[in-house]
Order: structure tokens, then C-alpha cells, then sequence
């Protein structure tokens, strides 16, 4: 088996404040092959965003990783600092932010922000960096790209913007992306574009995409494999089909329920009662227990166990069974 | 962009209009002008006369009005104190405050811009921490104590520099200017020192702070995700971003700089308007006080529609009309 | 912490007042910035020292039976050469105890000080609310008139106002209406702050849904803005309020310094440092140095302690 693009093993993230040490990301672990999206889900506050700052080394002081690492073609990035970093980030991992409307710096053109990146990064020329940079533009398809080189991005639509901001983000060719909720404040009508686009970029490239995002539909457009997130920890991880048909975690399976998307079948939408538990304020055992109808006195003390403990597959002392009753009813 | 600056220039004839009325009511309600000007032995033939002369017994209207076309031509009347034309006193007396609030402005600026990039990138290193709390020193060090400790430590203890006054002046064509002669140089050191330092605090904190709100914006995480290097993204994409709010407070800095320089003038006694002004209070000289105020208000108008113009040249989003409005 | 539901066996006794304010994020903030400590505790030092004047003050500098001409010139802690008294930080030209002015020149300052903040912030609070509840006519003037005056410098809108009120009264009368013509200068130059961001604070809560039912249940617009507008304004005024002191204190030093504040009869700080730099030139230090210090640290701390306050009530800005 070749080595996975990103391999994150055992990472924990914690925050130290003045009422004890926040733990947003919690002994995460997963892998993501040459070519590979794998969507990373859960509510706000999950982790997943964290999980994503993590990964490239842009958490915000005083956040930080304490333990586990993460590797990028086998190599540890979770230690790099300095130039070391600034090298990794653009040229080997990129990334893509949630708003296309505050990521431009508002004072330069987009064709002086794709050159600056490109020339960063990669030996060639002034002249040649222009070129690239038009080309950039093209690719993720933006009209009339040599022209609107020199635009600024108040210049552009929201969607539009997006679009550089993926040329931005792939135009030094890394070999992995990380999407922070991409398509999430674009308009609907944008973000099945702004999706297709990243998926067909990410194919011909070879580019392995970590898609973080609250959005079940955007996963299963996207995603060959899905991870759960769920208070800091990694609930359930699986291919996205069989995730999303055959959840094992009842909090997956809440999820789905809560889902226009993969309740078709259902008439009324069903949703998962209470709210997630604030950092401040988890719960003992399963971060997940008070919520869950399956609960049993062993959540309740006992943390969750592993998710390789588990099949690999989902994050519980009692996941649902292989084969669920549901899908059979459904089908 | 044209509806932009004809809505601020109309804002700016507000303004002055509104510290001409202010003007016109101090010749008007303080004191009465015909007392300073007749003095004890008159008639009340000359005071009937004199009142129609000045227009006194016409609408108050028809007065302000008077008085704003006089005031346009530079005419104030006579100093009450020297008996002089308050317009010709004045003239006289510009190129001393001019040319040290030039210097200081200068000082003010460079300091103060430096400072602040320093102090905002280098956020918890310790020299930045000394700055910062020496700054707060600094603020709380009202200008006339900075003067006062400055003359104390190079004009009493070391010696080194004059104390008081601009030295030898030269003089071009209606200007006297002390930038041509070695004691007029060293006459200018301390008080450009003393001027410039307090707005130097100021423009220093102002940077500091927004280059830090700059540095936390998303495009900024994203330049660095692209592994942009520290200097491209402090210097390219913070600072351009930074000096779009900078440039506004500056403006207004620097406009107050002709302000303070009353109190430097004083400690100084350094011949310029401020300390004509500083006088004209203590001995309710109102025409000078009237067109002190209104050669202020013309200068801080004047630099306020430089700045406004400024933003243009900074901030593409303005160039273009109302696409833009949404921002 | 408050916010878990916690087992509630026992009868839960709200806690004492104290007690809520000392666990409150700003005492405990406070009890954790040591220079926030230091500055309150000189401010309330200097307060107090200026309040209980006429109690610590060896001397009292305006009474000239207390004086003697002779201890003129006496350096601090040294003996007069004539008459043997000595004082802590010495004489001024006319025997008076430095120490005892600077008392007595304090409580001038800190009253003009408190005073013409307390104008500016009623001024300020009082047209911002209407600016902002009434919107109108009433707010583009009251806003206009901000933005004028805000073009130029406080300090030198305080002179100008100074030179005005000197003008308006009767020269005999000028010295004794001094301190209170200062609180109005100062105190007019300095109300557009609060203005500003009261307006700010009244026009989003009066979108606010409990201010709409507020109107709609026929509460006066008076009690609304008293009741349910106000409170929200109060920590930035607070902030407002602490950082104008400091630059009060200032303004009045400086006018004074100027020669356009409190008279040579009733010296604030600001006039012994005019007339103490006088003596700057002769050696006699003492007298310019203990009055430039005390104001030095007055300004200084109440300015710390404006910080600290600023940074604690708004987290967001660390």
C-alpha cells in the first residue's frame, strides 16, 4: 500500500484558559490518499475547523497541538516552524477558507496576489508567473482570465471570488487542500458549481482534498470517504456511501435523520434532541451519551472507545448494527 | 467619485462657515467694539457714526456676511493689544509656527509609523513591550512637561542646546526662515522634539492597534496559508490595509500638531502664532483670537480634503462608483 | 461554571453582592493585573491625600499668617539657614512648604478634573440618547455640530471657550470665576466622545426587540431610555470617563501652565509647575520638580488604569 498524502495520527489539540485546559480536538486520527476527498462533518464547534487550522499549522495562540502528528507523505509537519512551514504551506498543502469575500486582500489585484504566490513558490520568472498566473484563472473558470488579471477582487461575484480562491490556493500544485467550509457562504445556486469545480480540479490534479464542511448534501456530492466529528473526537469514519446509508453511530444516524438529503424517504425530518455540549462543560463518558437513546450506564462512565477498537468504523460501546433495521424499512 | 468630493468639500464650507459665525460672535457678543476702538473721550455723534460705519445697525445677517467677506480678504480689523492690522501680525508670525510644525509633523510621521509596525509585528518581544510602555509614559506626559524636561536636561545641566526662541532667521522674499543657519537649526531641535513626540505616541498607538486588527483578518490567515513570507505579509498586504484608517487619524494628528504648537510656543517662547494666540487669551484680544481661529479652521479643512483625496489613491474600492457602496 | 445544571439538594443561597463582584471577570481581571492594582492604589493615595488636605498639609499656602518670607528658597529636608525650619520638599521663592501647595494644588486639579468630566459625560450621555433614540433633525445637528467640533483639537477648543468666558466676564471677577470657567472649557471641549458612542449604543438597542415592546406596551420614550437604553451604555462611558479624567487633569494642567487657567491665588499643579520653572534656571529645582511629579503620576496611573479598564470590558480586543 503507497503512502497516504496526509496521515494524522493521535492528534490532540488543547487551548489553556483561565478555567481549565480546552480540548477542541481530541485524539483524532486518519488518512487521505493521492486523489482522495474525504469530508470532514459535524455541528459547529465540532472540531473540524480546528482539525483543518491543525493540520496546516494555523492555530491561533494560545491553541495548540500536544500530541500525536501529522505526517504528509510521511514526513512530519506537526513540528515545522519558521521557514520550514511557510515552505510546506502553499507549495505542498493549500487552503481554501469559508468567506471568497474577506480571504482576497482587498488592496491588490488578483493577479498580484496569484504571481506573489506562484513566484513564493515555484523557480520561474516574473513573465512566466503572470502567464501561469492568467492560466490559474482559466482553469478554475473565470471568462476572459487575461483580462481580469488586473481586477480587483471587489470586482469579481461571490462565487467568482471563490473561484480565485481555489486558483489561489492550487496554483503552486500541493499535494494536498484543505476546504474550510467552501461553499458555505455562497449563494445555493453557486455552490453546486464551486463543489464540481473542486472535485474536477482535485481529480486531474491528483490532489488530495480534506473537505470540512456542516453539510451532508456538500459530502455527498464530494466526498469518497466521510469522518464525524462530534465534541472534539472522531465518531464514526467510513466510505461516504456506506456512512451515509448505514450509519453505525447513533450520532451519525441522528445526523442523517436531521437531513433533508439522506431522509428522503421519511416524511417528517427527525432531529437529535439537545444541543452539543460545550468545551467548557463536556459530559463524563461519552461526550455523546446525554443525547443518545442508546445510551446505557457504561457511556455514561466509560469514555468512547477508540475508533480503531471499532472496526474502524464508528466511535461506540453500542454502535447500531451493520445491517440497520432502517435501511431495510426504507428500502 | 465626483459626488464624493463635492459632497466634502460642500461638508468643508460647512465647517468653516459654522467657526466663522463662531469667530464673528466673539467680535459681536464679547466686548463691545466700539468701546475698544473709540476708547474713554467720545461722543455719542462718533458712536452713531462708527456703528453705521462698521454696519453694526444693520440685520445680523447682513453683518456675518460683511464679516465673512472681509474675513476672505484676510482682514480682521486691528490687534486691540498692538494696534496693528490682526492679517499682518499674523503673516509675520507663520513662518516660525509653519516650519516647526513641518519638522515635528516629519518626526511625528516617521516615528510614529515605524513604531507602530515595529510594536504590532514583534507583539511580545520585549523591546516591543518597553516601547509600548514607554509610549503610555508618553501620552500621559502632557506636552508642556516634555518641553520643560528637555530644557532642563540640554540647556541647564548639558548646555548643548538654546532654551528659548528661533535663533538666527534669515529672510527670503516675506518668509523668515531659521532652516538656513546653524543656530537656527539648533533652536529647532528641542521644540520639534517637544512637539512631535506626543503625536509621535499617538500615531505609533494607532498603528500598532490597527495593523493588529489588519493581522487577524482572513486574508492574512490566507496569504499564510499560501506561505507567503512574514515580511510580503507585513509589509504588502498589512501595512497597504492598515493605512486606509491610518491616513484619517494622521491627517487630523497632524492638524492638531498647529494646535499644540501654542503650548510649545510657550515654553519656548518661540515667536510663532501660538504664542501670539496664548497672549491675545490673556489680554481678550478678540480680533486675534478670531482670525487665529479662523486660519486654524482653514488649515485643519485643508488637510482634511487632502486626506480624503489620499484614500482614493489607496483604496481601489472607492474608485469605482456605487458598485462599491456595499462595503 | 453557573451555567451546569447542578444538583440542587440543597437550598442554593444566591450569593452575596460582595461576593458576586469579587468572582466577576473584572475583579478578577483586576486582581490579576498587578499594574492595575498599582495604578488604583496611587490614584486613591493622591485622592485621598488631596481630599484630607487640610488635615495633612503642615501648612496652609494660602493663609499668610503661616508664612514667613524669610524661610524663602529652603531646600527640601534641609534646614533654613535663618529660621531652622524644614520642609520635605522645600520652599517656593516665597516660603511657602512645596509639599502643602502641592496638596492644596492637587485638590484644585482633581475638582476640575472630576467636575468637567461629570459635565461632559451629562452633556455627551444626555445628546447622544436624544441623537440616537430621536433620530431627525434633532441628530444631524447634534451630530453635525460633533463633527465640527471634533475637527479640532480639545485643547484648543477649551482655550478658545476659556477666552470667550474671559471676555464675557467682568475683569474684576476673572480670578474667581477661573476654576469654574476651566470646568466649562474643559468640560465643553471634551462631550463629543460620549456622544458618539452613546448614539452608537442607543441606535442598536433601540432596533431591539424588548425596546420595540417597551414602546409598544406606551412606556415614554424618557423611561425607555432611562430604563432600558442607558445600562447598556454604561461600560463604554465608563471607559470614556477614566481615559477623559486623565486627559482633563492634563488640559487643566496645561491651560494653567499657559497662564489661561487657575490663577497664581489658587494654584492647581499646572500653575506651581509655571511658576516653579521659573526657578528652573537659578537651581532652586525642588520647586518645579515635586509638583511635575505628583501630576506626572497622577496622569499616569488614572491613564493605566483606563487601559486596563478598556482591555477588560471589551475581551475581544486582547
Amino acid at each position: 500500500m503507497t503512502t497516504p498524502v496526509l496521515s494524522v495520527r493521535g492528534m490532540t489539540v488543547e487551548i489553556p484558559t483561565r478555567r481549565g485546559v480546552l480540548r477542541p480536538v481530541d485524539n483524532v486520527s486518519f488518512d487521505i490518499a493521492e486523489g482522495e476527498i474525504l469530508g470532514v462533518v459535524g455541528e459547529s464547534g465540532a472540531g473540524k475547523s480546528m482539525t483543518g487550522n491543525a493540520v496546516i499549522g494555523l492555530l491561533d495562540p494560545p491553541a495548540r497541538i500536544v500530541s500525536g502528528e501529522v505526517l504528509l507523505k510521511g514526513e512530519a509537519v506537526h513540528t515545522a516552524k519558521g521557514e520550514k512551514l511557510r515552505r510546506i504551506r502553499g507549495k505542498r498543502m493549500g487552503m481554501i477558507f469559508q468567506d471568497p469575500l474577506t480571504s482576497l486582500n482587498p488592496l491588490l489585484t488578483v493577479g498580484e496576489q496569484l504571481s506573489e504566490t506562484i513566484l513564493e513558490h515555484l523557480p520561474v520568472s516574473q513573465s512566466e508567473a503572470e502567464k501561469r498566473a492568467i492560466a490559474a484563472l482559466d482553469e478554475v473558470g473565470i471568462p476572459a482570465a487575461a483580462q481580469r488579471i488586473d481586477s480587483y477582487p471587489h470586482e469579481f461575484s461571490g462565487g467568482m471570488r471563490q473561484r480565485v480562491v481555489i486558483a489561489l490556493a492550487l496554483c503552486a500544485e500541493p499535494d494536498l487542500v484543505i476546504a474550510d467550509e467552501p461553499t458555505t457562504a455562497l449563494d445555493v445556486s453557486v455552490q453546486a458549481q464551486i463543489i464540481a469545480l473542486l472535485k474536477r480540479l482535485c481529480r486531474d490534479k491528483g490532489v488530495a482534498v480534506m473537505l470540512v464542511t456542516h453539510d451532508m448534501g456538500v459530502i455527498a456530492e464530494a466526498a469518497d470517504r466521510v469522518a464525524v466529528m462530534y465534541a472534539g473526537r472522531m465518531a464514526e469514519l467510513g466510505p461516504v456511501r456506506e456512512v451515509l446509508t448505514r450509519a453505525r453511530h447513533p450520532y451519525t444516524a441522528g445526523l442523517m435523520g436531521s437531513t433533508p438529503l439522506a431522509s428522503q424517504g421519511q416524511k417528517r425530518l427527525r432531529q437529535i434532541p439537545g444541543a452539543m455540549p460545550r468545551l467548557e462543560h463536556l459530559p463524563d463518558g461519552c461526550a455523546f451519551h446525554p443525547r443518545c437513546d442508546r445510551a446505557e450506564a457504561r457511556c455514561r462512565q466509560n469514555p468512547a472507545p477508540d475508533l480503531t477498537a471499532c472496526e474502524g468504523r464508528a466511535a461506540c460501546w453500542f454502535p447500531l448494527p451493520a445491517q440497520s433495521e432502517k435501511e431495510e424499512v426504507s428500502a | 467619485m465626483l459626488a464624493y468630493i463635492i459632497r466634502r468639500v460642500g461638508q468643508s464650507i460647512l465647517v468653516l462657515l459654522f467657526t466663522g459665525l463662531v469667530a464673528f460672535s466673539m467680535f459681536s457678543f464679547v466686548g463691545d467694539p466700539i468701546d475698544n476702538m473709540l476708547g474713554q473721550e467720545r461722543t455719542q455723534a462718533d458712536v452713531e457714526r462708527l456703528r453705521t460705519e462698521l454696519g453694526l445697525d444693520r440685520p445680523f445677517v447682513v453683518q456675518y456676511y460683511k464679516f465673512l467677506e472681509q474675513a476672505v480678504q484676510g482682514n480682521f480689523g486691528l490687534s486691540y493689544r498692538q494696534g496693528r492690522p490682526v492679517g499682518e501680525i499674523l503673516l509675520e508670525r507663520a513662518p516660525a509656527t509653519l516650519e516647526l510644525a513641518f519638522v515635528s509633523g516629519l518626526l511625528a510621521l516617521v516615528g510614529g509609523i515605524g513604531l507602530g509596525i515595529f510594536t504590532a509585528i514583534r507583539r511580545q518581544g520585549w523591546a516591543a513591550n518597553v516601547i509600548m510602555t514607554v509610549s503610555l509614559i508618553g501620552v500621559s506626559l502632557p506636552t508642556f512637561l516634555i518641553g520643560i524636561l528637555l530644557i532642563y536636561l540640554f540647556s541647564v545641566e548639558l548646555g548643548w542646546l538654546p532654551s528659548f526662541g528661533r535663533g538666527e532667521v534669515t529672510q527670503i522674499g516675506g518668509w523668515s526662515t531659521g532652516f538656513l543657519t546653524a543656530s537656527g537649526l539648533k533652536a529647532l531641535i528641542l521644540p520639534a522634539i517637544t512637539l512631535g513626540l506626543y503625536q509621535m505616541t499617538l500615531i505609533m498607538r494607532l498603528v500598532r492597534t490597527e495593523m493588529l486588527e489588519v493581522l487577524r483578518m482572513d486574508y492574512i490567515r490566507f496569504a499564510r496559508a499560501r506561505g507567503i513570507r512574514e515580511r510580503a505579509i507585513n509589509f504588502r498586504h498589512a501595512l497597504k490595509n492598515t493605512l486606509v484608517p491610518v491616513i484619517t487619524i494622521t491627517g487630523l494628528q497632524l492638524g492638531s500638531i498647529i494646535a499644540f504648537a501654542i503650548i510649545t510656543e510657550t515654553v519656548f517662547q518661540w515667536p510663532g502664532v501660538g504664542l501670539l494666540f496664548i497672549n491675545a487669551i490673556q489680554f481678550v484680544d478678540i480680533p486675534v483670537m478670531a482670525a487665529y481661529l479662523m486660519m486654524i479652521s482653514v488649515m485643519f479643512v485643508g488637510i482634511n480634503l487632502i486626506v480624503d483625496m489620499l484614500y482614493f489613491a489607496i483604496d481601489p474600492r472607492l474608485r469605482v462608483d456605487r458598485t462599491a457602496g456595499g462595503h | 461554571m453557573a451555567e451546569t445544571d447542578m444538583p440542587s439538594d440543597a437550598p442554593i443561597r444566591p450569593p452575596s453582592r460582595i461576593k458576586r463582584a469579587w468572582e466577576s471577570d473584572l475583579a478578577w481581571s483586576f486582581r490579576h493585573t498587578p499594574v492595575a492594582m498599582i495604578s488604583a492604589f496611587v490614584v486613591t493615595l493622591l485622592v485621598l491625600a488631596a481630599l484630607l488636605a487640610p488635615l495633612i498639609a503642615p501648612h496652609n499656602p494660602f493663609d499668610p499668617a503661616t508664612l514667613n518670607l524669610m524661610n524663602g528658597f529652603t531646600p527640601p529636608g534641609e534646614a533654613n539657614a535663618f529660621t531652622g525650619d524644614s520642609f520635605l520638599m522645600g520652599t517656593d521663592d516665597q516660603g511657602r512648604d512645596v509639599f502643602s501647595t502641592i496638596l492644596y494644588g492637587m485638590r484644585i486639579s482633581l475638582f476640575v478634573g472630576f467636575s468637567a468630566v461629570l459635565l461632559a459625560l451629562v452633556i455627551g450621555v444626555v445628546l447622544g440618547l436624544l441623537a440616537g433614540y430621536l433620530g431627525g433633525w434633532t441628530e444631524t445637528i447634534i451630530m453635525r455640530v460633533a463633527d465640527v467640533q471634533l475637527t479640532f483639537p480639545a485643547i484648543l477648543v477649551a482655550m478658545l471657550i476659556f477666552g470667550i468666558a474671559k471676555g464675557i466676564t467682568p475683569p474684576e471677577y476673572r480670578d474667581q470665576m477661573a476654576i469654574w470657567v476651566l470646568i466649562l472649557a474643559i468640560g465643553l471641549s471634551d462631550w463629543v466622545q460620549f456622544a458618539r458612542v452613546v448614539r452608537g449604543a442607543t441606535l442598536v438597542e433601540k432596533s431591539r426587540e424588548y425596546v420595540q415592546a417597551a414602546r409598544l406596551i406606551g412606556r415614554s420614550p424618557f423611561s425607555i431610555m432611562i430604563r432600558h437604553i442607558l445600562p447598556n451604555v454604561l461600560n463604554p462611558v465608563l471607559v470614556i470617563a477614566t481615559i477623559s479624567l486623565a486627559l482633563a487633569i492634563i488640559a487643566e494642567a496645561t491651560l494653567s501652565f499657559l497662564g489661561v487657567g487657575a490663577p497664581p491665588t489658587k494654584p492647581s499643579l499646572g500653575t506651581l509647575i509655571r511658576i516653579g520653572q521659573e526657578f528652573m534656571f537659578s537651581g532652586e529645582w525642588w520647586i518645579l520638580f515635586f509638583p511635575a511629579l505628583t501630576l506626572l503620576a497622577l496622569a499616569l496611573s488614572i491613564n493605566l488604569l483606563g487601559d486596563w479598564l478598556r482591555d477588560a470590558l471589551n475581551p475581544k480586543l486582547r
